[in-house]
């Protein structure tokens, strides 16, 4: 069975050459990947080195059959039940500072989905100034819940930042599923308007 | 000539690096982006780098949770 969609040919054809890379497939990244996926994105290069834990389902879209298992895995087989057609390229290890944006040289679009701020630094650090000419989305601030009128895209050139300057740090505010799933699908959100209409980076 | 920081006016100051301008603004959060002029500055640059009269810099703080 194939996903089916009812938009015109043109907009199909844009969406399934695309190639996107999502690092992190935590609530940012399953979230993402998987409106990426519904919507008949081509390709998507998934990176996590992590297992799923039991309290990763608040969140993350997993399923209660899937604890234990590595999320690139669990997350291929629940990709694959929404369009079997998709072209899933499986990374299980961690990003590590030197390396970070290797896996990624040939996607057309970069999202970040990565956890702690100091590791998303480092990505937006290392991918940015090596793949300048890929545009970077990124987010800041998933945690919390109530006040998401408080968040916007800041976008610095090739560089999208889904942003929240209100948002408590992790480790002290919660992680739940519809502050996580806004961010992510604004992500998502950001990079098929990349894709349809192209990629503004004129202001910077 | 006053150079702009997240969209706000500051004076221009000197030789003053992205590192002085930090401490100068109070963005005392550990993670952040910094952009000047379009160009993304590393952290290694922070005290080298000098802002040119007229620039435009942005600095992002980068919470954690994902």
């Amino acid at each position: 069975m194939n996903l089916e969609t009812n938009y015109p040919d043109n907009i199909k054809e844009k969406l399934k050459l695309a190639c996107i890379g999502i690092a992190g497939l935590g609530g940012l990244g399953s979230n993402s990947a998987a409106s990426l996926t519904r919507v008949g994105i081509g390709k998507l290069i998934l990176v996590d080195f992590d297992k799923i834990e039991k309290t990763n389902l608040n969140r993350q879209y997993y399923f209660q059959d899937q604890v234990g298992k590595f999320k690139t895995e669990a997350l291929q087989e629940n990709l694959l039940r929404i369009n079997p057609e998709i072209n899933l390229e499986l990374h299980k290890i961690k990003l590590e500072p030197g390396s970070m944006s290797d896996l990624f040289k040939n996607a057309d679009i970069v999202i970040e989905a990565l956890d702690t701020a100091e590791i998303k630094a480092q990505f937006i650090e290392e991918v940015h100034s090596i793949l300048h000419h890929i545009p970077l989305i990124a987010a800041s601030g998933a945690a919390g819940y109530g006040n998401s009128d408080t968040i916007f895209t800041k976008q610095l050139g090739n560089l999208y930042i889904v942003y929240n300057p209100e948002a408590p740090s992790s480790d002290e505010g919660l992680l739940l599923a519809p502050r996580v799933s806004i961010m992510a699908n604004w992500e998502a959100d950001i990079a098929i308007k990349i894709i349809l209409d192209g990629n503004d980076a004129n202001h910077s | 000539m006053p150079i702009t920081v997240n969209n706000k006016e500051v004076d221009f100051i000197e030789n003053e690096t992205i590192k002085l301008l930090l401490k100068r603004m109070h963005f005392t959060f550990p993670m952040i982006v910094v952009k000047a002029n379009g160009k993304l500055i590393k952290k290694n640059e922070y005290s080298k780098f000098i802002i040119k009269n007229n620039s435009k810099v942005d600095v992002i703080h980068l919470i954690s949770g994902g």
